[in-house]
């Protein structure tokens, strides 16, 4: 009666097994290279401006006071505080690593529906990200310099995870809808929070200099570009390498 | 062909759901809870990053 053994339980789907560790793998090399670019890039060319701020934040500097200022004050330099910096290079490799994820799921279901992902086309993937999560909520709540007045936080956040959902809506119907109706609904998704408007506060009470605020918000949108145009096109690069490495038999 | 690329998706779209969700778990975290402690630590990224701060 004993029946030969046979495999009764099926093998795990091969489709199932590997894709989780391969998109793990690919987004933690992907998010741990592009994501200390992005802390360095911030470190050199955003965080003086943000010390610069914080001394007429605290009040050090006052803008209008009558004596002008000099619009070089003296600024600790690039690690002067170790652990300050280094808080700062470890959430934001975290950050892109968190987005890295996302964007590397999104690129598998691509692959799966038959478009190429490597190196080269990451860099598409790179520019749609930082546009979805970058310039499309920046453009109504631009990035912050501290000091500055602004609405309620929670209420901020609700429009700014909105605004970057409808964008990376409208970022996949730009780049796979392929016809005259997903492009409509793109940029009626893109445009929408911005007619809405974003949350904005009752009064001005920024003690910061305008030209330190434009000079933050256009140093953050640069490095935030530079960043993500590194994390997809590394994303793109790891995941190629992961599925072909998972091809190839053991 | 259809019936195995429809297979593959479906088998394929756990842990793509997996890795979104721990993805915007991660960016909730470390961007955008307020906990007086993941505040300041991250402080300065989330300014950069351009995130409602506080």
């Amino acid at each position: 009666m004993t029946q030969p053994m046979t495999c009764v339980t099926q093998p795990a789907s091969p489709a199932t097994k590997p894709m989780f560790g391969r998109i793990l793998t690919s987004a933690l090399f992907a998010g741990a290279i592009a994501g200390l670019i992005a802390a360095l890039l911030q470190l050199a060319f955003v965080q003086p401006v943000l010390l610069h701020a914080e001394l007429y934040e605290s009040g050090e500097l006052v803008h209008f006071g009558g004596d002008a200022i000099s619009a070089h004050p003296e600024l600790p330099g690039m690690f002067s505080d170790l652990f300050r910096d280094a808080l700062s290079v470890i959430f934001t490799m975290l950050i892109y690593t968190g987005y890295a994820l996302m964007m590397i799921a999104l690129m598998s279901v691509a692959e799966g529906s038959g478009h190429k992902i490597d190196g080269r086309t990451g860099v598409l993937w790179g520019l749609a990200g930082f546009i979805a999560v970058h310039l499309a909520p920046g453009f109504s709540l631009a990035p912050e310099v501290p000091g500055v007045a602004a609405a309620d936080v929670a209420a901020r956040q609700v429009w700014w995870f909105a605004t970057v959902a409808a964008a990376g809506v409208a970022m996949w119907l730009i780049a796979f809808g392929g016809n005259l109706v997903s492009y409509v609904i793109a940029a009626a998704l893109l445009l929408a929070p911005h007619l809405i408007g974003a949350p904005e506060p009752d009064v001005f009470t920024g003690p910061v200099p305008t030209e330190i605020g434009a000079l933050f918000a256009a140093r953050a949108f640069g490095v935030g570009l530079a960043a993500w145009v590194l994390l997809g096109a590394f994303a793109g690069y790891f995941w190629q390498h992961e599925s072909q490495r998972a091809e190839v038999p053991a | 062909m259809t019936t195995q690329t429809q297979t593959a998706s479906r088998a394929g779209i756990l842990p793509v759901m997996f890795a979104v969700v721990l993805g915007l778990g991660i960016i909730s975290v470390t961007g955008h809870v307020q906990a007086a402690a993941l505040h300041d630590a991250a402080h300065d990224v989330r300014h950069a990053t351009g995130f409602p701060c506080h």
